[in-house]
């Protein structure tokens, strides 16, 4: 049993999440997604990075990798998935979650901390965190912007599946909104619990020697 | 079998914001140019064979649906010629 983490042409945080599963205790390995996913895959991380050099739209192409129909069928299982960043946007593209991930509002990349709120605490993603919470993680994105029409977003709000917001230190949602995101959403879950995406990066937050290590609670979810 | 272009536009639907087109309204703007407005759109041109026209169209849809647009943010049209 070992969490899959799927490397595509240009994914480059592979190692990264491979490494911080592996300081929490977790069972990870890399998977090159032409050879699929292991029988016996107990997770999957869409690793971030520009798979296929963003080519058309950012995760378009790894969207439609045979790959991706097999993480589909795991996520039906209840296996849990999470994409970060460009997995994210994978994700959407992909419709394992609603909306897409598009160019930030300033058109600019931003490479810094944000504080995200914790929107909702029974998901095996932010169980070991409270609601409300409020944590500091790495985003690195040209396109993070979330985007979704009217009903998909009142859908979303309705159904409870945003996951978290970006906000400032005190936990305030509205100015502090890096990337212009519609209702400033960070991360949301898809049609289960065990299905995130989210654009922060958790795994560049749980080793102790990088700084702040709220990534760790996120990963714990592959525990 | 008749060979054919089909012409996929894709643009972001109304009400979408688009930060590189602003960006590039902008520079134009500092060039010295006066403009009211620009929207920038993506053009994929398919060359297909295809029994007729109908057939041309609906598989350059088909395109669009699948890969060359999200319809998330986007609109898109056709458009067919024989080639």
């Amino acid at each position: 049993m070992t969490v899959a983490v799927v490397q595509f042409g240009g994914s480059n945080c592979d190692r990264d999440a491979v490494r911080a599963l592996d300081h929490l205790g977790i069972e990870a390995e890399r998977v090159w997604h032409a050879d699929g996913l292991p029988d016996d895959v107990a997770g999957v991380i869409l690793p971030g990075g520009f798979s296929y050099g963003d080519y058309l739209r950012a995760g378009a192409m790894a969207a439609r990798a045979p790959v991706t129909e097999e993480v589909r069928a795991a996520a039906d299982r209840g296996v849990p998935v999470l994409g970060v960043c460009n997995g994210a946007q994978v994700g959407c593209e992909s419709g394992l979650v609603p909306g897409a991930f598009t160019t930030n509002a300033d058109a600019r990349f931003h490479c810094e901390r944000a504080h995200v709120r914790v929107e909702r605490a029974d998901t095996p993603f932010t169980q070991a965190f409270d609601e409300g919470q409020v944590l500091k993680l790495p985003i690195a994105h040209g396109e993070g912007r979330f985007e979704a029409d009217d009903a998909t977003y009142d859908r979303l709000v309705g159904e409870n599946r945003i996951l978290f917001r970006y906000c400032d230190a005190d936990g305030a949602v509205g100015a502090a909104n890096p990337n212009g995101s519609r209702g400033a959403v960070a991360g949301l879950i898809g049609d289960r619990e065990s299905v995130a995406v989210l654009m922060p990066h958790p795994e560049r937050a749980t080793l102790p020697q990088l700084g702040p290590t709220d990534g760790a609670g996120i990963l714990q979810a592959f525990a | 079998m008749t060979t054919y272009t089909a012409t996929v536009t894709v643009r972001l639907k109304n009400g979408v914001l688009d930060p590189e087109a602003d960006t590039t309204h902008h520079a134009l703007e500092r060039l010295g140019f006066e403009l009211e407005g620009l929207r920038s759109a993506d053009r994929f041109e398919v060359d297909l064979s295809a029994e007729n026209r109908v057939e041309a169209r609906e598989r350059a849809n088909e395109m669009a649906e699948r890969l060359l647009a999200n319809p998330t943010i986007h609109d898109y049209n056709v458009e067919v010629a024989e080639r």
